[in-house]
C-alpha cells in the first residue's frame, strides 16, 4: 500500500459510496474530503477490526452526523477458535486446557466454573477437598486483580493515559509472577482440574502471596490518587456508557456493569459455590450507570479480593489433600520439575513401571479413557470479573462431554454497547466499550 | 441453588443419579466399546450395546422451591386460558436442577409469564444453548434456556426441542432481548431457525459459511501431525471410548 502526503491511504469507488482506508495520522484529510463531496454529513465509519482502541479483534461499525453517533454495532467472530465443539473430541480432564484459553484474562474462572460443572455431573461436589477450594477462590481473587489491572491499563491507553497503563501492566504482572510461581505458567494455566487441582502450592508459596498482598496494599491506593481525582480523567468518563437497571436486565449484562446501576447482584453472595459464603466481603456498588462508576466500582472490588486473598492465606496454614481421594477420577500426578526442565512424579513412575503392574493398567487407562460422566445436563455460573460466566454441560454418559457451552459475560455484555454509544460522540465509544472490558478470546471463544 | 435435598422422581436423593438405568428418555444408542464404526471390529467388544438414557421426569414432590416454581407456572398458565399439560411436555428435576421441557409453540408465552408474574419474576435470561441429539428422532435439536430470578434467587432451565427436518423455534428476543447475540450464535452453530428473531444472520462463522459446526454431522477436522516419531490422527480420527 502506498501513502501519499495530501490524500488518503486508498479511495475506491463501490456500489455502496465511496471507501476509504484510513490508517492513522489522515483522518482530517479523510474528513475534510468526504465533506466537500458528500451532500450530507452521514458516513459509516468501521472501526477494527484491528484498531488499538478496540479490545482485541473487534470491528465496530459506526454510523456517524459529524460527531454523533447515530447507529453502532459490532461484528464479532474474528476471534472465533472452535473451543466448544473441540471439547467434544477430548475427555473431561483434558477440558481446562482449552477453558482456560477462552478468557485468557480470566483463566481460572473458566476452569474453576467447567470443573464445578463436572463436579456436579458426577456428584462428588461435596467431596472436594477444603482445600482445593481454599486454593480455587484464592486464585479467582488474584484472578479478578489481574483482569481489572488489564481493563485500567487498556481503558487507560485509549484514553491516553499511558501512565495507567504502564501502572496496570506493571501490577498485572506481579499477580501473573504469583500465578506462575503456583502453577508454572503465566497464563493458560490448566491448573484447576475435575476434581480438585493439579497440585498443591509450591514450597514458600504462602510467603510469596504475603508478600504480594503487602505489595498490592501499597500499589492499589496508586490507582485512586492518579485517577479518581483527577479532572480530565472524570471529565471522559462521566455520564459516559449509560445503561441503567432496566437496561441492564434487558440486555442481560452482568457484573460491574450491572452493579454500576446500583444492584448488588454477586453470584458469590447469591449463589455461593467453592465456599464463598464462609468469606468476609462485600460487594460495592454506585448508582452512576456510567463508566466513572465501573471504573471505582472495579477498584473496590479489587480491595474487597485482596481481603478474601488474605482470608485464605490464612486457612492454607492446614495442610490436606488437593483433589478427591476417588482414584477412578483423581489424576495420579503430583509432579515435580525434573532437571530437564519438565514436570514428573518419579515415584508415581517407579510405582506403575516397577511394582504394581495393576496401578499402570489403572493409569494408562484413566489418562488414554479417562472417567465416564452419568448421562445429565448442569448450568454451574460463577462470578467472574467480568460477569455471570455460566457453563452448559450435557453428558451422554461417556469419556467425553457432549455439549458444552459457555455462557461467557464478555459476549452478553458487549451487546449493550449499541444502547450505551447511540447518540453519543465517537469519542466515547472508546470509553464505553472501555467500560464494559470485553475480552474477544471470551466473546468469540 | 437450595441446599435442600432434591427429591428427584425416579433416582436416589443425592449424590450421583443412578447410571444407565432403563429409567429416563433414551437419546441414543451405543455400539461397541472403542468407538469404532467403520470398518471390522477386533477389540471383542463388537457385540456391546448401551442405550442412553437422559434423566427422565420427575414426579412430585419435587422439593425446595421447585414445587412453588411450577404451581405458580401452571397455575399462570391456567389462568391465560392455556393447558399447563400441553405447555409443560414433562418436568425433570436432576442434580439439584429442575428442567421444564415446554412445547416450542408455548415457549414466549411460558417466558412472558416467567418474566411478569410478580411470583415467579425470571428478569435475567442467561442466553440459549443448544444441543444437538442426531438419534433422538423428532427431537434432534434443543434450545435450552437458563433463567434467574434476582427477586427470589431462584435458577430453573427451559428445555425446547425441534426435529431436524423443521428446525423452528419461536424467538424470545422481544421478552428478553438479550437473546439477540445468543440465539444468533445458536442459529450460526446449530442451524436452528428462531421465527420472529429481528436479524438472524451468523454472528461466528463468516456470513458465506457453509453449514453449521456445532452439528454432530459436522466433523471437527484437523490434520495428522508427527510426534516424537509417530503421526497421531485429527482429534475427530483418534480412538475414542463411546
Amino acid at each position: 500500500m502506498t501513502t501519499h502526503a495530501t490524500r488518503p491511504a486508498g479511495a475506491r469507488e463501490t456500489t455502496e459510496g465511496t471507501v476509504y482506508t484510513v490508517t492513522g495520522g489522515d483522518w482530517d484529510e479523510v474528513a475534510r474530503e468526504v465533506a466537500d463531496r458528500a451532500d450530507d454529513e452521514k458516513i459509516i465509519v468501521n472501526m477494527g477490526p484491528q484498531h488499538p482502541s478496540t479490545h482485541g479483534v473487534l470491528r465496530l461499525i459506526l454510523e456517524i452526523d459529524g460527531e454523533t453517533v447515530t447507529e453502532a454495532r459490532a461484528g464479532i467472530g474474528y476471534l472465533h477458535t472452535g473451543i466448544e465443539k473441540n471439547l467434544e473430541y477430548r475427555t473431561w480432564t483434558q477440558g481446562p486446557t482449552f477453558v482456560t484459553r477462552m478468557d485468557y484474562l480470566t483463566p481460572f474462572f473458566n476452569e474453576a466454573a467447567y470443573c464445578l460443572g463436572v463436579e456436579k455431573l458426577l456428584g462428588i461436589t461435596d467431596d472436594v477437598p477444603d482445600r482445593a477450594s481454599i486454593i480455587r477462590v484464592l486464585l479467582m481473587e488474584i484472578n479478578r486483580l489481574s483482569s481489572h489491572f488489564v481493563a485500567f491499563a487498556t481503558g487507560g491507553m485509549e484514553l491516553g493515559a499511558s501512565t495507567v497503563m504502564i501502572y496496570g501492566f506493571r501490577d498485572r504482572e506481579v499477580c501473573l509472577d504469583i500465578f506462575e510461581l503456583i502453577t508454572g505458567l503465566r497464563m493458560n494455566h490448566a491448573f484447576i482440574r475435575p476434581g480438585g487441582l493439579a497440585q498443591d502450592l509450591p514450597p514458600g508459596g504462602i510467603d510469596a502471596l504475603r508478600e504480594f498482598v503487602k505489595k498490592m496494599r501499597k500499589n492499589l491506593p496508586e490507582y485512586d490518587k492518579l485517577c479518581t481525582g483527577n479532572p480530565v480523567f472524570k471529565a471522559r468518563l462521566k455520564d459516559v456508557g449509560y445503561l441503567d437497571l432496566t437496561g441492564c436486565l434487558a440486555l442481560g449484562a452482568t457484573g460491574p456493569v450491572l452493579r454500576s446501576a446500583g444492584l448488588p447482584h454477586d453470584l458469590r453472595k447469591t449463589d455461593p459455590y467453592c465456599g464463598y459464603e464462609t468469606y468476609d466481603f462485600e460487594v460495592p456498588t454506585t448508582d452512576t450507570c456510567d463508566s466513572f462508576g465501573r471504573f471505582l466500582l472495579r477498584l473496590e472490588e479489587m480491595h474487597q479480593s485482596l481481603r478474601i486473598v488474605e482470608q485464605c492465606i490464612d486457612r492454607l496454614a492446614e495442610p490436606g489433600p488437593v483433589m478427591v481421594a476417588d482414584k477412578k477420577i483423581a489424576w495420579p500426578a503430583q509432579l515435580a520439575l525434573g532437571p530437564d526442565g519438565l514436570g514428573n512424579s518419579l515415584d508415581h513412575i517407579r510405582n506403575i513401571m516397577g511394582t504394581s503392574m495393576e496401578a499402570l493398567i489403572h493409569h494408562f487407562k484413566l489418562v488414554t479413557e479417562g472417567f465416564r460422566v452419568p448421562p445429565g445436563q448442569v448450568y454451574t455460573a460463577v462470578e467472574s470479573a467480568k460477569g455471570e460466566l455460566g457453563v452448559h454441560l450435557v453428558s451422554d454418559g461417556g469419556t467425553r462431554p457432549y455439549r458444552v457451552h459457555f455462557r461467557d459475560p464478555s459476549f452478553t455484555n458487549l451487546q449493550s454497547m449499541a444502547a450505551m454509544c447511540e447518540g453519543g460522540m465517537v469519542a466515547d465509544v472508546i470509553v464505553a466499550v472501555a467500560s464494559l472490558d470485553p475480552v474477544m478470546g471470551g466473546v468469540d471463544r | 441453588m437450595s441446599g435442600d435435598e432434591q427429591v428427584n422422581g425416579n433416582t436416589s436423593t443425592s449424590g450421583p443419579p443412578a447410571q444407565r438405568a432403563d429409567a429416563g428418555e433414551p437419546i441414543a444408542r451405543r455400539r461397541g466399546m472403542f468407538g469404532a464404526n467403520n470398518g471390522g471390529d477386533t477389540t471383542g467388544y463388537g457385540g456391546l450395546t448401551r442405550t442412553v438414557h437422559m434423566p427422565g421426569a420427575s414426579s412430585r414432590p419435587y422439593g425446595g422451591y421447585f414445587d412453588e416454581v411450577a404451581d405458580e407456572l401452571e397455575g399462570a398458565l391456567e389462568e391465560q386460558g392455556t393447558d399447563p399439560e400441553a405447555a409443560i411436555e414433562r418436568t425433570v428435576v436432576d442434580r439439584g436442577e429442575i428442567t421444564f421441557h415446554i412445547a416450542r409453540e408455548h415457549l414466549p408465552q411460558v417466558a412472558r409469564t416467567l418474566r411478569d408474574d410478580p411470583a415467579l419474576r425470571f428478569e435475567l435470561c442467561t442466553g440459549v444453548s443448544g444441543v444437538h441429539n442426531p438419534h433422538d428422532t423428532g427431537r434432534e435439536l434443543h434450545a435450552v434456556y437458563h433463567l434467574r430470578s434476582l427477586t427470589h434467587g431462584r435458577l430453573i432451565r427451559l428445555e425446547v426441542s425441534a426435529p431436524d427436518s423443521d428446525p423452528h423455534v419461536p424467538s424470545i428476543v422481544d421478552i428478553y432481548p438479550t437473546n439477540d447475540w445468543h440465539e444468533r450464535e445458536t442459529y450460526d452453530f446449530f442451524g436452528l431457525i428462531f421465527d420472529g428473531h429481528p436479524a438472524l444472520t451468523r454472528i461466528m462463522m463468516p456470513d458465506d459459511w457453509q453449514g453449521h459446526p456445532q452439528r454432530k454431522d459436522y466433523p471437527l477436522g484437523g490434520v495428522p501431525v508427527e510426534y516424537k516419531g509417530a503421526q497421531i490422527p485429527a482429534p475427530d480420527q483418534r480412538r475414542s471410548y463411546s
